[in-house]
């Protein structure tokens, strides 16, 4: 809700100015005014009467002021003026604060007719805001009821649909009491129980308050308005009252907007169009779901307060403690995020954990308070619920696929906000994984996959890898592309969390965890090994699709930064059976992404060489020769495939391309030692017709051989344009052009590191 | 043994119980069970009149009256938490006031010999796995609803597998009993088929203990294998007879002289003296329920 200070108008001029008024000029403007307000039009076609108008509502508000006794409105004229007058203005652009206590004081008066006062009543809409006092004082007016009920009912009404603006609410607080009295009558009860559930508080709920809505209860039954009264009781001292509502959630109160809801929208609309105002935050609430079976029948719980003042009670006997006022908040009432760090010292946590899931703010307090028993609870709950409602493990649950989907997607979303996987979460994927079927719940499940901890991978080569690898080679492409997606996701989260450790370690050179740095490094190791081989066998049974190729080269992108990226000192190179594929890969896409992996290898390469040699890391760690031999050989075969065109002879990887030249010549392919190079790859040729069309637009004879020497170079120019940044990288870091004149005949291959 | 104990032990016996695992209890507290009462008494109030508010405390003119009470001799060990009764008893509204309530609804929570889940807790829990239910299922809902809503727990049925089933025939037919003692019954239940089919077994309580003897190896202590040989044995008996192989049915009852256990999770126990060692066993399903 947007509120405003209300600005101080001095009152004074306000009284003054009546007096000398003529009573012609008056009576003209009236008419006019009636005129208008008999169109009832909310957007006056006279606006340029504003001035003047802003000068007869101050008169007529004094009028208002002065009535001494009471006024026919048929007989007397200026009555009928100044009521009109009110009225529009009202209605096009409300009014100012303190315009209400005149209005509500001649209104609730009962100085005149109930027609006026409806009317009077019908226009108090707020320009900016409610002044507090006024209310007070019609609550007085109330007390003495010199009105009729209908204007209390009125009066009420407005109160709940005004209750926003009013400027500050100290005071009313200060009239509980007062509002709590009018419950008996029978008329103005539902809407006294409105605004009692706007205004009520902790310590609001008293013992004989309870006792007295009870009875209250006895007397007219079940009705909405009580309950709605009675449970907020509840949330405020559980231990006090005890209500359970209808399955159904009903709505409480009655729509009280009346006449005012439209005309203030309308307003506000106008006076916020060009205020920027901060939309309050709105947590998403779980949708319940209407559930077959008897108990537990919500998947996800919503927050309520934990009902723990048993011990408090006993040891005050005489139920004295009860009313004391319990500092803590309850987290029904923390909704703001302001309000958890004004209350985090005093915060409760909900009668059930599971709520946290989704409730951000509790999940951020969960956060920074490091209490066993917080997680316990919540191992506890998410453990049984994803057993009790998986819908692959229990038969019964196939028709609620949908619930546990969501179910599912909440607890990643935790994982998400919280960086770290939930231990129950782990231990039901890791029991429920053999008998999945790979399609229910499928992105659910593969992505709860990524949050699983970097602890335990002994587990998790049985228990994971296992029927993923199964599932994997035996479904769809699609199926493979999401499985790539999500180990790399968990690939990234275990680095990340490594990171964190790493941080952690340095700072308090302890041995808090409990993984060692070698330990860690095998774990992510294998889950590489593991990836590696999966993806060479899934890339023969999917024909080397270029989408799965993209998705390995996505994880493999991960792979190749591990030592600066993440300080981890790990580096594994891809298989042939995913290197070679990408080499000859149709795709530019895929083969821009190979450069620029084989780019990222050689810089941690090179940085790894240089902290070798230096030894200033303390800790010394080195590569083997052999993961410098892999890199090297598959970097000779890229710069003889892409450059020097003597791939087929300088190929040494005993999967590689080496092919003896007989047999070359027997395939009949002229040229076949450049047939791969940047201008004939396959996945390049479409960048070399292009280029050769825009260089020579009347030669259609397509004559690559035409690049060569200065064109070479403007052939590579255009094609770093065209977005193949990882070629640039991958050219200007492993291949030495030899000199400016020799270039006709490309470079010469730097070979490593 | 007290004989108040005894008594409110033989409430326990003869009777059908419900099984469900519950994971541990946390702010639960033995000295406040009086106040549980109170609330779980509103609370059953407010569930069967919804909509309708109750004051908790007051002595209501409703029919069901709470009782949680403990029942500290159904533990394996010192160290097991006391095992927690909850009673709901009902005045018929045809008698006159003061006449004698009656019991409608009864549930315990119980842990015997549950050192593997209750060592692994802080305090603030309260390790009482397995939760036995008798009476209507919708009194059941309300009590465990109020207890998971009132400290943090979870309730699950808790199914038994045949295996466990033939663990349970095995060490029942091992216990000694009276010669008058009733027949061991097996019901297995023949699977795929259009209409159920169940066959029944059973076996002189005396012919199947000696056929365990013979099984058995070291007195005292029961193996996986020793269930197995037991178990083919009764098989290669029913075979040679009937020319069926039980192997193949699933193993769905076993009623035995200490007690009876259902697939379903459901249990009858029959013997005060043999209660605790039932009730170890559950507690041990129970607890992998949960872990």
């Amino acid at each position: 809700m947007e509120r405003r200070r209300s600005f101080k108008t001095p009152k004074q001029p306000l009284q003054v100015q009546h007096k000398i008024q003529t009573n012609l000029s008056a009576w003209q403007k009236g008419v006019r005014i009636d005129s208008e307000k008999s169109v009832q039009s909310h957007q006056s076609p006279n606006n340029q009467k504003n001035y003047s108008k802003q000068d007869s509502l101050e008169e007529s508000l004094s009028y208002f002021e002065n009535i001494k006794a009471r006024v026919s409105l048929k007989t007397n004229n200026s009555l009928q003026k100044h009521l009109s007058t009110v009225e529009t203005i009202a209605l096009q652009r409300g009014l100012p604060p303190e315009a209400f206590d005149v209005l509500l004081n001649v209104a609730l008066s009962g100085k005149l007719a109930d027609t006026v006062n409806t009317r009077l009543l019908k226009s108090l809409i707020p320009a900016s805001v409610v002044p507090e006092n006024c209310v007070v004082s019609s609550v007085s007016w109330l007390c003495v009821s010199k009105c009729s009920s209908n204007i209390q009912l009125l009066f009420l009404r407005w109160l709940i649909t005004v209750f926003d603006f009013i400027d500050c609410k100290t005071q009313i607080h200060a009239l509980y009491g007062f509002f709590f009295s009018f419950l008996q009558d029978e008329k103005m009860c539902p809407y006294v129980c409105h605004v009692l559930y706007l205004l009520t508080r902790k310590e609001n709920v008293k013992p004989f308050r309870i006792r007295r809505l009870l009875d209250l209860q006895a007397k007219v039954g079940m009705q909405p308005y009580l309950q709605a009264l009675l449970s907020l009781y509840k949330f405020f001292r559980p231990e006090l009252v005890t209500i359970t509502l209808p399955g159904k959630t009903k709505i409480f109160f009655k729509n009280p907007d009346g006449p005012w809801k439209a005309a203030i929208n309308t307003i506000r609309q106008r006076n916020q169009k060009n205020s920027a105002v901060p939309q309050p935050l709105i947590f998403s609430t779980a949708q319940v779901q209407s559930r077959k079976r008897k108990w537990n029948t919500q998947l996800l719980i919503s927050a309520s307060s934990a009902n723990r003042n048993i011990s408090e009670e006993d040891r005050g006997r005489d139920r004295v403690s009860l009313f004391s006022v319990n500092e803590s908040l309850p987290v029904e009432q923390l909704k703001t995020f302001s309000q958890l760090l004004q209350n985090i010292h005093c915060l409760e946590f909900p009668s059930r954990m599971g709520s946290v899931l989704t409730n951000p703010l509790l999940l951020h307090y969960m956060n920074c308070i490091k209490d066993e028993s917080v997680y316990l609870r919540l191992y506890y709950w998410m453990g049984q619920t994803l057993q009790e409602e998986c819908s692959w493990c229990v038969v019964e649950n196939s028709q609620y696929e949908e619930g546990f989907k969501d179910f599912l997607e909440t607890v990643y979303k935790a994982e998400c906000f919280l960086q770290e996987g939930f231990s129950s979460c782990e231990e039901f994927l890791y029991k429920s994984l053999p008998l999945w079927d790979g399609s229910c719940c499928r992105s659910q499940v593969l992505r709860l996959v990524s949050w699983i901890s970097l602890s335990s991978f002994s587990e998790m080569k049985s228990r994971l890898c296992d029927p993923l690898a199964q599932l994997f080679l035996t479904s769809s492409l699609y199926f493979k592309c999401s499985v790539l997606e999500s180990l790399k996701e968990l690939l990234q989260n275990w680095l990340n969390c490594h990171a964190i450790h790493l941080d952690s370690e340095l700072d308090s050179q302890g041995h808090s965890s409990n993984t060692t740095l070698s330990g860690r490094v095998n774990v992510v190791a294998e889950l590489i090994n593991f990836v590696g081989r999966i993806s060479t066998v899934a890339l023969h049974l999917e024909n080397n699709s270029a989408l799965l190729l993209y998705f390995i080269l996505d994880f493999y992108e991960t792979v190749c930064d591990i030592y600066l990226r993440y300080n981890l000192p790990l580096l594994i190179m891809p298989p042939a059976g995913i290197f070679y594929p990408a080499l000859l890969s149709m795709d530019p896409v895929n083969l821009n992404q190979l450069c620029y992996i084989m780019y990222r290898y050689r810089t941690n390469l090179v940085a790894a060489k240089e902290n070798e040699l230096s030894k200033k890391k303390i800790l010394q760690f080195k590569f083997s020769n052999k993961t410098y031999q892999e890199y090297n050989q598959f970097l000779s075969a890229m710069v003889g495939c892409l450059w020097t065109s003597s791939v087929f002879q300088k190929d040494v990887h005993p999967q590689g391309l080496h092919m003896d030249d007989e047999l070359l010549k027997k395939t009949a392919v002229q040229d076949f030692k450049i047939s791969f190079n940047v201008v004939h790859h396959p996945a390049m040729m479409g960048y070399a017709v292009h280029f050769l069309r825009q260089a020579w637009p009347d030669d259609t004879t397509f004559d690559f051989s035409l690049i060569k020497g200065k064109k070479w170079d403007w052939y590579l120019k255009y094609l770093y344009a065209q977005g193949l940044s990882g070629l640039q990288l991958f050219v200007d870091s492993s291949i030495n052009r030899v000199s400016q004149a020799s270039r006709s005949k490309a470079g010469n291959a730097q070979e490593g590191p | 043994q007290e004989p108040e104990d005894a008594q409110r032990t033989a409430l326990l016996l003869r009777k059908q119980w419900s099984l469900y695992g519950v994971t541990p209890l946390y702010g639960f507290s033995d000295a406040h069970l009086k106040d549980y009462a109170r609330m779980l008494s509103a609370a059953i109030a407010a569930e069967k009149q919804k909509g309708l508010a109750v004051e908790v405390g007051v002595e209501l003119d409703m029919d069901i009256k709470v009782a949680v009470s403990s029942l500290p001799e159904l533990k394996g060990r010192d160290h097991d938490q006391a095992a927690i009764l909850v009673q709901l008893s009902s005045r018929s509204p045809s008698s006159p006031k003061n006449s004698e309530k009656k019991l409608i609804w009864s549930g315990w929570f119980c842990c015997v010999s549950g050192d593997d889940l209750s060592k692994n807790v802080p305090e603030d829990f309260t390790c009482l796995p397995l939760f036995l239910a008798n009476g209507a299922e919708s009194y059941t809902s309300i009590v465990g609803s109020w207890f998971q809503k009132t400290f943090d727990c979870c309730f699950r049925r808790l199914a038994i597998s045949p295996l466990n089933l033939s663990w349970m025939a095995a060490m029942w037919t091992a216990c000694k009993v009276d010669k008058t003692a009733s027949a061991t019954e097996l019901v297995f239940s023949v699977p795929g088929l259009l209409q159920p089919l169940d066959i029944s077994y059973a076996i002189h309580s005396e012919d199947a203990k000696a056929l365990w003897d013979s099984v058995q190896k070291t007195p005292g202590e029961i193996t996986q294998e020793e269930v197995d040989v037991f178990m083919d044995c009764l098989y290669s008996h029913f075979h040679r007879h009937f020319k069926i192989h039980l192997s193949a049915t699933k193993l769905v009852k076993v009623s035995t002289a200490i007690a009876s256990a259902h697939c379903d999770g459901t249990v009858k126990f029959l013997q005060s003296e043999h209660l605790t060692g039932v009730l170890m066993l559950l507690t041990e399903l129970a607890i992998s329920e949960i872990e």
